[in-house]
């Protein structure tokens, strides 16, 4: 009786995802975007496409930290060869580095505004465009009603959407499925070598619904995240395999 | 029923064409010329000049030696290409079959035409009245077949219509060249004393064909009607435009819409059949009180995707003024392009550069806000940072070259570098700590020098020296020094971008 009712439990849970904005895309398999140990932290450990995601940084440091984070996710989305849009104040990315992050820098259509709202208009219109991997909006301010209107934008065209907010004036509540924080982090070569590193960030999950938020640590290394142990004291055997 | 065919012949197209531009020049004698092999020959006279002795070919220093006066104007090759379409599609008054005769000449087919205008007579003394009246010399005739139309039009003596089944009668008394045969055939018949038809018309066929060669027969046959001839007529193109007069004056947004919706829908269907489509387009509102409103668009790719075309327009309605009300809508398709054919859809997850759904979206975008804020970069082959790539011009464009990746570079890239205060070791040795914003970093981690040198043919300057760094916060910056270490500091250091 009582597994019964764990599976009634089960299956209305599977019903309400989808529901709250949680979609498997791909028939086979679940949404992968190659983030390791932290597709756990999502209800059915699927990474949730088709949904808008919120980043927060303090710093241009951070901003590009952030910048990477999402660059990486966004390379395994247009892996399958869709375009996507950048959305931005001013172009700071510089596209020739994209391409370490294994995405096709003449793929990406920047669109530069200057007000908030244009930007938010445009931001919704692209999002709603059935025929892109995804969209990123550097936008500052973010109002619960403008993210309602993005998530609603979403649930038509599975689109996904990364709003990255720098230096917000407040931390809102927003509809989006998520909110991150990621700062860059020592970085460490092998065998104690000199130079810089991967990049590596400290990627914290403030917030995700149905979810459990956590703090992880990772490095982007030859195309792929890789998560690093908590406990950073690392077996230079293994680093040897993949170094 | 017999075919008729008319022939025209403009005895002084492009001078009389001048006239036409400037009358006092029907007065004075003057040539056209265009310069041929290093001299400049005579290409058209008036009839002032002709008498005097001028002809085509001959060289204007010739020319002016005959008439010390004469006025020289500049010809163009297409002129009489273009005057004769032009007069072509004015011709379709009087035939709907109406084709051009280069250098001087059109032909119409006038099969049952002519009763229009109660004969033949009639017809031919009304087009005649109009062109004089224009002011073009103008000899015309109507016959059985094109050869022969055409061959009394410029020999014929003084009946211009030959009566059906006499055409060939008719060519009797005309000198060969009237077979429009190569000037070659024409001396060869000459030299032979053949000087009209009637000489050779009667001889044995295959005798002539040895002689004269297939041309000669062939004219012949055409201008006598044993053999077909056709000709290609003018179309003329007809504008992509729609107009939408209304019953009761427009003051609604929603009635603008219908209107501009209908025009839409009209002119998407005649694009969509003749696989065609927009590039930019007009619409326009007439107002009661006698002023015009209107939007206009622009969009990436040539499309008759009417849903789309509307919503660009769409954006804009808010701007249009009714004021008292609307009379008459016409939508103008500015430019229009070949619709590439669409192949379905083979796979629905497709979603590259050239999706339509996204070429759309740009429209929109492009539409409200302008196209000037919508990028897409391309690799440029320079190493110098800001160089290295560059806006490309259209979404489609391919790459050149390919993105290079060999060297560490910075995700984001300061559109300046900013000057930043230093502690550097020793030369070529990478910073030990730096200054930026008010804020001391010390590094812990760096990589370099990378030296970029300045290229000189594009602009003078020093090179770069440049270092990535990671200070003990775990950020990663790229910074560099300007030109060599020395003793009177010339150098300078500068931070260019943030790794992530």
């Amino acid at each position: 009786m009582i597994t019964s009712k764990a599976d009634i439990i089960a299956q209305l849970q599977k019903e309400i995802l989808p529901l709250q904005g949680f979609k498997t895309l791909s028939k086979n398999g679940g949404n992968d975007v190659g983030l390791g140990p932290i597709k756990n932290a999502f209800p059915n450990a699927d990474f949730p496409l088709g949904a808008v995601h919120e980043f927060l940084s303090t710093s241009a440091e951070d901003a590009t930290a952030t910048t990477g984070f999402v660059s990486g996710i966004l390379s395994s989305l247009m892996k399958k060869g869709g375009a996507s849009i950048w959305i931005g104040a001013s172009r700071t990315i510089f596209p020739p580095a994209l391409k370490s992050f294994d995405i096709a820098p003449d793929k990406i259509i920047f669109i530069e505004l200057k007000k908030e709202k244009e930007m938010l208009w445009a931001m919704e219109e692209a999002l709603k465009c059935d025929g892109l991997a995804a969209v990123i909006g550097e936008i500052k301010e973010l109002s619960f009603t403008d993210s309602r209107r993005l998530q609603l934008a979403v649930e038509q065209s599975h689109v996904t959407g990364f709003v990255l907010r720098n230096n917000p004036r407040s931390i809102n509540t927003t509809a989006c499925i998520t909110r991150w924080n990621i700062t860059s982090i020592t970085s460490e070569l092998a065998n104690e070598m000199p130079g810089v590193g991967f990049p590596r960030w400290k990627v914290d999950l403030l917030k995700v619904r149905n979810g459990k938020p956590g703090s992880w640590q990772m490095e982007w290394v030859a195309g792929k995240f890789r998560h690093i142990p908590a406990i950073s004291i690392v077996v230079p055997v293994q680093q040897k395999k993949t170094g | 029923m017999p075919k008729r065919f008319m022939s025209i012949w403009f005895r002084y197209l492009r001078t009389d064409r001048f006239v036409r531009r400037q009358p006092d020049l029907l007065s004075i004698p003057f040539v056209l010329s265009s310069p041929d092999h290093g001299r400049v020959v005579v290409t058209a006279v008036n009839v002032l000049a002709q008498q005097q002795g001028i002809d085509n070919g001959m060289a204007v220093a010739d020319a002016r030696a005959i008439i010390p006066s004469l006025k020289v104007f500049d010809d163009s090759p297409d002129l009489s290409i273009k005057l004769l379409t032009g007069i072509a599609e004015w011709c379709i008054r009087f035939s709907p079959v109406v084709a051009i005769d280069p250098p001087d000449g059109l032909l119409l087919d006038v099969t049952g035409c002519a009763h229009l205008w109660k004969g033949e007579k009639k017809y031919l003394e009304e087009i005649k009245k109009r062109f004089i009246h224009f002011g073009y010399d103008v000899r015309i005739a109507i016959a059985d077949t094109i050869g022969s139309a055409w061959a009394i039009a410029r020999f014929g003596q003084n009946n211009f219509i030959i009566k059906s089944g006499e055409q060939t009668t008719a060519l009797l008394p005309l000198p060969p060249s009237c077979l429009r045969i190569d000037s070659v055939i024409v001396e060869r018949l000459e030299k032979l004393g053949l000087r009209q038809i009637s000489n050779f018309i009667s001889m044995p066929r295959p005798s002539l064909r040895r002689r004269f060669g297939k041309e000669l027969l062939q004219k012949l046959d055409k201008a006598s009607g044993h053999e077909e001839e056709t000709i290609i007529p003018v179309i003329p193109v007809e504008p992509y435009y729609e107009r939408l007069p209304s019953l009761e004056p427009i003051v609604t947004a929603t009635g603008i819409e219908i209107a501009l919706q209908r025009l839409l829908d009209a002119l998407c269907k005649r694009l969509a059949h003749e696989e065609k489509g927009i590039r930019g387009a007009i619409f326009k509102c007439y107002r009661i009180d006698g002023k015009m409103e209107k939007i206009e668009i622009g969009t990436n790719r040539p499309t008759c995707n009417t849903k789309h075309l509307f919503k660009l327009f769409e954006i804009k309605i808010d701007s249009i003024e009714p004021a008292l009300g609307i009379e008459l809508f016409t939508l103008d398709a500015l430019k229009v392009e070949e619709l590439p054919i669409t192949q379905e859809e083979l796979w629905k997850n497709h979603c590259g550069l050239d999706n339509i759904n996204l070429s759309e979206l740009l429209d929109r975008i492009s539409g409200k806000i302008g196209a000037g804020k919508i990028h897409r970069y391309v690799p440029d082959e320079h190493y110098w940072p800001e160089r290295s790539f560059k806006l490309a011009l259209s979404i489609d464009e391919p790459l050149q070259t390919t993105w290079k990746m060999d060297r560490p570079r910075p995700l984001q890239l300061l559109s300046k570098p900013e000057a930043i205060d230093v502690t550097a070791p020793i030369p070529d040795y990478p910073p030990m700590n730096f200054r930026y914003k008010g804020k001391l970093h010390k590094i812990r981690k760096a990589d370099g020098p990378e030296r970029i040198q300045q290229e000189w043919w594009l602009q003078q300057g020093q090179h770069r020296d440049y270092y990535a760094v990671e200070d003990e916060e775990g950020h990663r910056y790229w910074l560099f020094r300007l030109g060599h270490y020395d003793a009177a500091k010339s150098y300078q250091w500068f931070i260019h971008g943030f790794f992530a």
